[in-house]
């Protein structure tokens, strides 16, 4: 665990994809290759800007053990400004959050090895207003 | 000019009200909150902590400096609340905010004015031409043992400043310390929770470092209190800073907008410089800013700043009162449950 999260910190801190500027499509997770230009392809690295709106969600009353403190909490499919869409936690309370909703991407703890293992940080997002 | 070129603060949203910490100890609100002279403190979510306050104050102040990030070559972030005792928040805050690698990066702690020591550090760095940007972060999630008269107070927040020569807002025109070894509040390796000396954290704690330093800063530069248009002091609760204020010669009129304490509490190394945030979201250019922090054990740091005209053009939204306003407040249950105050089974 602690390897394999050590080398997805960059991606995991912050939103960083990638963009075919051949074609001008965003991507998230980073591509290699743009499935619309294939060989013609021109990728570049991007930090996106964190902005984007809820386009569905769940809210989780069975949470797993490491997240039980926390439930019920949201889990969403967010529409990034540029394009791409990314399923993550979404910090609000659950009578609020609705489909549409401005949000933007912050910093928070996402996991602990217990309290004497490593803290993971991670992505995750809150109202925009906020 | 050495001087701040950007801030960015973070306040958890999360309140609670003095009386409501009160009701569950039996003691009178009311008296309480009047004493103290702090109405309600903010408190981290499940998933926030010293690293995240960090990371969102310094955010905002690298977003507002309109910086390349890899122009930022030192990082030093004050606390007494760092998540871990060995490994340091200033490489977590590096790799947040895309530093690189090449950078100066340590944490320091030095109870409530850790991050007016991370400003000084940056402050001759920057001056000796070491550095080109240097972050100072003064962050914390504090908390008292539950009943303890610091309980009403210890709160979370932090700030974050960008120290350099280019586009500065605020001129760093002197800094002094005033430092001695005086054990009014303390926490000793793994406890939870800090002890303090009751009432000897007054006057030989925090009245003569604060005293001692603002009267030196302003003899050696041959200035006034009404010379200045503003002054913070460290705010540990309500009543300090304004009798600290009263005992050097300051008006209530120049602390008032940098007086944060009654309504988030103590955000420890954090507090000064939300302070000074709040008071720079409205200063103009050629103003003048005493601020002093103080830290126990102990010291304080004493700044004067002249405010540039860099400050007109300066993204100062959202300011820090609107933060302040925006609070969600909870009960002491679910107050015990974010802090983690609840022991749970295995
Ligand atoms: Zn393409």
């Amino acid at each position: 665990m602690l390897p394999r999260f050590w080398r997805k910190i960059k991606y995991r801190y912050n939103l960083i994809g990638t963009k075919c500027e051949n074609c001008n499509t965003y991507y998230y997770p980073p591509r290699n290759l743009c499935p619309k230009c294939r060989r013609k392809s021109k990728i570049v690295e991007v930090k996106f800007s964190g902005k984007g709106e809820v386009l569905s969600y769940s809210v989780i009353h069975e949470a797993p053990e490491n997240m039980k403190d926390q439930k019920p909490y949201i889990v969403a499919l967010i529409k990034l400004e540029e394009g791409p869409i990314i399923t993550a936690q979404l910090v609000c309370d659950s009578s609020e959050v609705k489909k549409g909703m401005k949000v933007k991407a912050v910093f928070r703890k996402c996991g602990e090895e217990g309290s004497a293992g490593v803290i993971y940080y991670c992505t995750k997002f809150v109202p925009e207003n906020l | 000019m050495v001087g701040i070129v950007s801030y960015g603060t973070y306040i958890p949203i999360y309140r609670i009200k003095t009386e409501e910490i009160a009701r569950i100890w039996g003691e009178n609100g009311e008296t309480i909150s009047k004493g103290l002279g702090v109405k309600q403190k903010s408190i981290p979510n499940l998933d926030e902590d010293t690293a995240t306050i960090a990371v969102e104050a310094a955010r905002e102040a690298v977003y507002r400096a309109k910086i390349d990030p890899t122009h930022i070559d030192a990082i030093y972030v004050g606390s007494e609340s760092h998540p871990y005792a060995v490994k340091p928040t200033a490489t977590i805050v590096g790799e947040a905010l895309e530093v690189g690698n090449y950078y100066f990066a340590a944490d320091l702690e030095f109870a409530c004015k850790a991050g007016t020591a991370g400003i000084q550090i940056c402050y001759s760095m920057v001056k000796s031409d070491m550095i080109r940007y240097g972050v100072a972060i003064g962050a914390d999630t504090s908390q008292g043992a539950p009943g303890d008269a610091l309980e009403y107070s210890a709160s979370a927040g932090g700030a974050a400043y960008i120290i350099g020569k280019k586009g500065v807002i605020a001129e760093i025109i002197k800094t002094v310390s005033f430092t001695s070894d005086t054990p009014d509040f303390w926490r000793r390796e793994g406890k939870p929770y800090p002890k303090h000396g009751g009432r000897f954290t007054g006057q030989p704690a925090y009245f003569r470092h604060i005293t001692s330093a603002a009267e030196k800063i302003m003899e050696e530069l041959d200035l006034k209190p009404s010379d200045f248009n503003y002054a913070v002091f460290h705010q540990p609760n309500g009543k300090f800073p304004v009798r600290v204020a009263k005992m050097l010669g300051f008006s209530k009129e120049q602390i008032s907008p940098g007086l944060v304490v009654p309504y988030i509490g103590n955000t420890y190394s954090g507090s000064s410089l939300i302070g000074l945030a709040a008071t720079l979201d409205i200063a103009k250019t050629d103003e003048l800013i005493l601020l002093v922090s103080f830290g126990s054990g102990a010291g304080s740091d004493a700044f004067v700043l002249r405010v540039t005209d860099e400050i007109e053009n300066f993204e100062r939204k959202p300011g820090v009162w609107e933060k302040i306003e925006k609070g969600v407040f909870v009960d002491y249950g679910m107050y015990v449950k974010l802090r983690r105050k609840i022991k749970m089974g295995d």
